[in-house]
């Protein structure tokens, strides 16, 4: 923790290394010439656009009405607040998107990956099966799931063959039908990725330890409580806090699977702000919201993180 | 890192065994090891149903683009090629198809060489920032680009990048950078410092070194974090949407999100284009999986 001494740290052993660091730089500046590209990127398209977004929120700013752009105060937080249902409304779609799609993904996940990690026939083959969906776009997925819901030729029509479901209207555009429809496309795509970051720390889990408990008389449901779920509690941690921001962000398929639709039904936050901006370019109001939406993913993301104590071994 | 974690683990296991041999102790041991005799059933049965959820959507995308227009056959035969041909030249996936390979890998060879710098300093050295510099990557991790369209609209219109593949490669690379980044500085601790020393030792410099000993340690993590740059940007669709009004820039997705919008969709024409956009990284994905895991468990995952 000698940080300001900011002297290259493996060279530990005093004498010998400082003397056969050759190169242009010197080691003092060496990690920030390192740092530079990313340190600069990231404050030109990350840090200086979420400062303007603060900036204009709390602005008037309104390419097509530039006779009201100025100072607003609190007035667009107020209106988000108060005067707007909508707003209401996406926050609500948006805790109800997340905690179902991110939940089903876990549980669906983690089976998957404890079921892929036996030894089995076919093992190589069925994992590779079952990821596949892993790396397919949101955009895919959408063009996927609009064949298989699609009313005339779709899946739907067979299964309404079998009295599950109506022959009219695709479960898109049904407000009754469409959130389900939605979650199952995106679990599709979603169960993958929770089972890939499981699997690969499963296998890191020690087999003495299943051995030991064997040898003490521990069934696999205790070993699994006791052994597995501890040792995966931290990959579990940060995989499902990353899918949650993830998913609280996820435009690409719901904007082009529904459109936010029918009726305004499956519209996200971030998905409004996106519409507020681009449709009504009410930059002001859309910045306000922007606010909002990363005032939550920060509250979350630290709640999060000190519930489950993630970190607490970090520090070494 | 890795040994305190199996030291608390055991610490957490060992006290729950230690209860149970009063509740059920002599019957079992050492006739049934957990791991590998799970009955089959179990594992094909549960494997087997979410194998048909995972391939049947598959399967109807490969239908709708092989079988002929208008035919409701349940099986692509006879087999057609029409959607592919009509997708790849009228509607100019082709040219789509070019902007996205160059896309992808230039935020592939940016994304990678900018971490692998960045997380070799966060990895080797202790300097002034760095504590403040690691926090700001776990925090852009949750600044999603999707809520900053407006201002980086407004940044890429002042660069002249408005239209221009640059703008969509810069967006790219800077929302990939703060992960791999993590990713790769996580990489590069788990490789013994002492085998660098031994370089400097024998005479090399330090960025010698690096290349010589380090890099080739580093190939699976480093495979890992490149292809996952190249599948994101691949994928992504909403930079290249707003940043891009010319259609002759546009993007693999943003021609399928066209394609989908039309007033009457042509699901031949949809399929076969979204297969077109699958090939890159079904091959990119055949090819990485063993590294993934690897390049996973090395590290990825743990701070």
């Amino acid at each position: 923790m000698a940080q300001a001494a900011a002297v290259a740290k493996p060279p530990a052993p005093p004498a010998p290394p400082g003397r056969r660091r050759r190169g242009s730089s010197t080691p003092r500046r060496l990690p920030y010439l390192l740092i530079a590209p990313a340190a600069l990127l990231m404050l030109g398209f990350i840090a200086y656009p979420v400062l303007s977004v603060f900036y204009y929120s709390l602005q008037h700013y309104n390419p097509t009405k530039p006779w009201r752009d100025g100072f607003a105060g609190f007035d667009n937080f107020v209106r988000a607040f108060t005067d707007d249902p909508l707003f209401w409304d996406t926050l609500l779609f948006s805790a109800k998107w997340v905690f179902v799609e991110v939940g089903l993904q876990l549980f669906f996940g983690l089976a998957l990956a404890l079921i892929v990690n036996q030894t089995f026939v076919g093992r190589a083959i069925g994992r590779a099966l079952v990821f596949s969906p892993w790396a397919v776009s949101g955009v895919l997925t959408s063009v996927i799931w609009v064949l298989l819901y699609n009313s005339q030729t779709g899946i739907t029509r067979y299964l309404a063959d079998l009295g599950i479901g109506s022959y009219g209207t695709s479960w898109l555009s049904d407000t009754a039908t469409v959130f389900p429809a939605a979650i199952v496309a995106d679990l599709w795509r979603g169960v993958p990725f929770f089972a890939i970051l499981i699997l690969a720390d499963l296998q890191s889990v020690s087999k003495d330890l299943y051995e030991a408990a064997e040898v003490d008389g521990a069934g696999r449901v205790r070993q699994f409580l006791h052994i597995t779920l501890p040792h995966l509690k931290d990959a579990i941690v940060l995989s499902t806090l990353l899918r949650m921001v993830w998913e609280f962000n996820n435009v690409d398929l719901l904007y082009t699977l529904t459109g936010g639709g029918p009726a305004g039904e499956t519209t996200t936050l971030p998905l409004y702000v996106a519409t507020t901006s681009v449709d009504a370019h009410d930059f002001g109001y859309a910045s306000a919201l922007t606010t909002v939406a990363f005032v939550i993913l920060l509250f979350c993301s630290v709640l999060y993180l000190r519930l489950s104590k993630f970190g607490r071994d970090t520090t070494k | 890192m890795i040994t305190t974690d199996k030291a608390e683990t055991a610490a957490v296991t060992l006290p729950a065994p230690r209860t149970s041999p009063e509740a059920h102790e002599p019957r079992r041991p050492r006739k049934r090891r957990a791991w590998d005799e799970v009955p089959r059933w179990q594992i094909y049965l549960p494997l087997g149903i979410y194998l048909l959820f995972t391939l049947i959507p598959f399967y109807w995308i490969l239908l709708f683009a092989l079988r002929p227009a208008g035919s409701t056959s349940l099986v692509p035969w006879p087999m057609t090629f029409e959607h592919f041909e009509m997708v790849w030249t009228e509607r100019s996936f082709g040219a789509y198809f070019q902007n996205s390979v160059l896309v992808g890998i230039a935020t592939l060879v940016m994304t990678t060489v900018i971490a692998l710098a960045g997380g070799y300093a966060l990895a080797r050295f202790d300097f002034k920032v760095k504590q403040a510099f690691m926090l700001a990557l776990l925090c852009s991790q949750f600044v999603p680009g999707a809520l900053l369209l407006v201002p980086l609209f407004e940044i890429f219109g002042n660069l002249q990048l408005i239209n221009s593949l640059g703008s969509v490669i810069i967006a790219e690379t800077v929302f990939q950078l703060p992960l791999s980044m993590i990713l790769i500085s996580n990489f590069i601790k788990n490789v013994p410092v002492s085998l660098e020393e031994a370089a400097w030792v024998d005479g090399c410099s330090r960025f010698r070194a690096f290349c010589a000993v380090v890099l080739p340690l580093l190939r699976p993590g480093l495979i890992a974090v490149g292809s996952f740059a190249f599948v994101h940007s691949w994928n992504h669709f909403l930079f290249a949407l707003m940043f891009l009004n010319n259609p002759e820039l546009q993007t693999i997705p943003v021609g399928l999100n066209t394609l989908m919008s039309a007033d009457s969709v042509d699901l031949g024409a949809l399929a076969a284009g979204g297969i077109i956009a699958a090939v890159p990284v079904v091959i990119v994905f055949a090819f990485i999986q063993k590294w993934l895991i690897t390049g996973f468990s090395a590290g990825a995952v743990k701070g």
